[in-house]
């Protein structure tokens, strides 16, 4: 039997060993080190490397990416967090006007080993600000690479593909699976960017789904599997680079489409997923595609309003029987 | 002052103490959806600057904002429903702990983001320098929020504007887990206004009637179209971060050394010196104890609010009704 440890442990674990491999690695954020982070994931790091490789930042959060990318931009390879991904706002310009841009304006000129780490997610009753997801404003912005992992397993080997990685990355952690175990060998390993896993393979209909929806997914298709429809769930674990090979063979294969993610619906993830589907597999398609997202508000507090605006494992199951219809 | 005002100031941080404290428990015992800044041991900051505004005038809040917003005068059962997640909860259960806002009683609204109101402030001030209402705005943050762009641009701004702008920097010593010792090497976050040409006060944040004090003369300075002020009220947080937060960070002896400077301890004996018996100002407290028990019953038996509202309030409505949001 495998180990199975914790998305938490998984990132920790990715963080250690790539702060161990590479003396240019060093993390950067807001009370990542002496405080061990908000979320406990760097717990333990600081007494480990030190201050000088684990950097408390004031609550700055410009000026934490501003000073990753100068860094990266002369051979660093900073990891830098972002406590909540809301806070993405507060530093929008350096991530999206700078970091995004500097190697395409200078002409190639620059490389930027930069990895940018922040949970999203709602879940928490965390209100409207402190539980967005926003890869869609990430994926918008050419000179990023983003990535969602779901399950402890993609986190570790993708984080570690992140840090190594010589473009800058956007890793969006999901602050409900911190506490979510799954297998995870002890060994090295690394998971290329741009691949697809199939959590579960079948073939009446594809549900692509990220994050923690995936779980939700795989949730809706074993009570699906009980009346015999059989789901395929294809996480495509990095949305950009996007594995559309993987995506457009499952759905040659089941001719039917479902993407599930918890970011609001408009101008979404699954808009462009669906896109993709459409231009290069129409001929496949026997129903219409159906998305499964937020539904279009900012994220309410009350908990009973918050599971209304997200997407459940009953929406899943509804749609799957809706392209199946 | 007479001795009514003084008994009112007390009272007001009576209610923001047994407030978080009732709010704390309920959260605890895992009533209270989200997660909780408690603003105890910071009671006289808020009540301080907020007795020195007028009914009219402004506050800008922050994550930590209980105090802040019912020393403006919130109405105590929507605020606690509003905390509850409730239907009759000032936001309608959208907002909880970390959004309450009640634009007719001058708020205008607490805030997720550290920094985040600090410029909002300038433009409630603008608004009211150009109608000339001599409306002042109280703008409240955190030591941990000031190094945040806002705060330097917001303040320049005011500064060259001469806008109607007291910037209360609730000065607890710590961002979150990190010390101001770690987060910035200015002793006192005043200090940082002589970058603006603006005055820098720095006042004791447990001693209420100093904090009213620096307020009012503040206040006077910007109705008098004179410009804003930074005013640093130095305090300290008795919870942790949060509720939950054990709060390993502090020093030895630290919390201790501040409880006995707790602000509410500090003005009932300043109040019992000036005369006013222990008997009545038990009284008092029982009063607000009972006070805030009611809310929390409003609050428990409130109901939640229903699934189609979530889809309200995204967009203000327009003639024909409610704005689509497909
Ligand atoms: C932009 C942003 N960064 C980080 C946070 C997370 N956070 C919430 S409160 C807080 C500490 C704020 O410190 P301070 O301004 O001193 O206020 P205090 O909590 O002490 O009242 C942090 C880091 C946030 N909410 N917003
Ligand atoms: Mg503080």
């Amino acid at each position: 039997m495998m180990r199975e440890i914790t998305c938490r442990e998984a990132v920790r674990e990715a963080l250690r060993e790539e702060l161990r491999r590479d003396e240019d690695v060093f993390l950067i954020g807001e009370d990542i080190g002496f405080y061990g982070g908000t979320n406990k994931v760097t717990e333990g790091l600081w007494q480990e490397f030190g201050p000088e490789r684990i950097m408390d930042t004031p609550i700055s959060e410009a000026a934490i990416i501003g000073a990753a990318l100068g860094a990266a931009a002369v051979g660093m390879r900073p990891v830098a967090e972002i406590m909540f991904i809301d806070f993405l706002g507060v530093c929008m310009d350096q991530v999206a006007n700078q970091v995004a841009k500097l190697r395409y304006m200078t002409g190639g000129k620059v490389t930027l080993p930069l990895t940018i780490r922040t949970p999203g997610g709602a879940g928490r009753s965390a209100a409207a600000q402190h539980s967005q997801s926003l890869e869609a404003w990430l994926i918008h912005t050419p000179g990023l690479l983003v990535v969602m992992p779901s399950t402890p397993y993609d986190t570790k080997g993708l984080l570690k593909a992140a840090i190594r990685e010589d473009n800058p990355v956007v890793f969006i952690e999901n602050k409900m699976l911190y506490n979510t175990k799954g297998p995870v060998p002890e060994g090295e390993y690394v998971i290329p960017l741009g691949k697809a896993d199939i959590k579960r393979e079948g073939k009446d209909a594809t549900v692509v789904a990220t994050s923690r929806m995936v779980y939700f997914a795989l949730e809706a298709a074993a009570k699906l599997a009980a009346e015999g429809i059989e789901c395929e769930i294809v996480d495509p674990r990095t949305l950009v680079p996007l594995d559309k090979e993987a995506i457009l063979e499952s759905v040659a294969k089941t001719g039917r489409l479902v993407v599930v993610h918890e970011a609001p619906e408009r101008g979404g993830f699954g808009a462009e997923v669906a896109a993709i589907v459409v231009n290069e597999a129409f001929d496949y398609l026997d129903a219409p595609i159906q998305r499964v997202c937020s539904k279009n508000t900012p994220m309410p507090f009350s908990p009973r309003l918050e599971r209304f605006i997200t997407p459940q494992v009953e929406d899943i199951i509804a749609a799957v029987r809706t392209v199946l219809a | 002052m007479t001795k009514e005002e003084l008994i009112s100031l007390h009272k007001t941080m009576l209610q923001v103490r047994h407030f978080e404290q009732e709010v704390a428990k309920a959260f605890l015992a895992g009533q209270i959806p989200g997660f909780l800044h408690s603003s105890v041991g910071q009671e006289a900051v808020a009540v301080g600057v907020c007795a020195a505004l007028r009914e009219d005038d402004y506050v800008v809040s922050t994550h930590r904002g209980h105090g802040h917003v019912l020393a403006k005068g919130a109405d105590l059962n929507s605020m606690m429903a509003e905390i509850y997640g409730k239907a009759t909860g000032c936001c309608r259960g959208k907002g909880g702990s970390m959004h309450i806002a009640d634009f007719d009683r001058g708020i205008v609204g607490a805030n997720g983001i550290v920094g985040g109101g600090i410029p909002i402030a300038n433009g409630v001030a603008l608004a009211a320098k150009r109608r000339k209402t001599g409306q002042v705005v109280a703008c409240f943050f955190g030591d941990g929020a000031s190094n945040q762009g806002t705060f330097h641009e917001a303040l320049n701004l005011a500064s060259i504007w001469d806008l109607p702008v007291v910037f209360v920097a609730e000065n607890n010593m710590y961002g979150m887990g990190t010390s101001q010792r770690r987060h910035q090497k200015v002793e006192n976050i005043a200090d940082r206004a002589a970058a603006y040409k603006i005055p820098g006060v720095v006042v004791d944040g447990n001693d209420v009637l100093a904090v009213r004090e620096a307020t009012l003369e503040a206040c006077n300075r910007a109705r008098r179209g004179e410009g804003p002020t930074l005013l640093e009220c130095k305090t300290y947080r008795h919870f942790g971060h949060f509720v939950g937060d054990p709060g390993a960070y502090r020093e030895p002896g630290e919390l201790e050394a501040w409880l006995e400077r707790d602000p509410l301890v500090l003005f009932r004996r300043y109040l019992e010196e000036q005369g006013v018996p222990a008997a009545a100002l038990d009284e008092l407290e029982a009063a607000v104890i009972e006070e805030v028990r009611m809310a929390v019953e409003f609050a428990y038996r409130s109901d939640e609010p229903a699934e189609e509202t979530a889809l309200e309030d995204v967009y203000a409505p327009t003639e024909a009704g409610r704005r689509a949001i497909w």
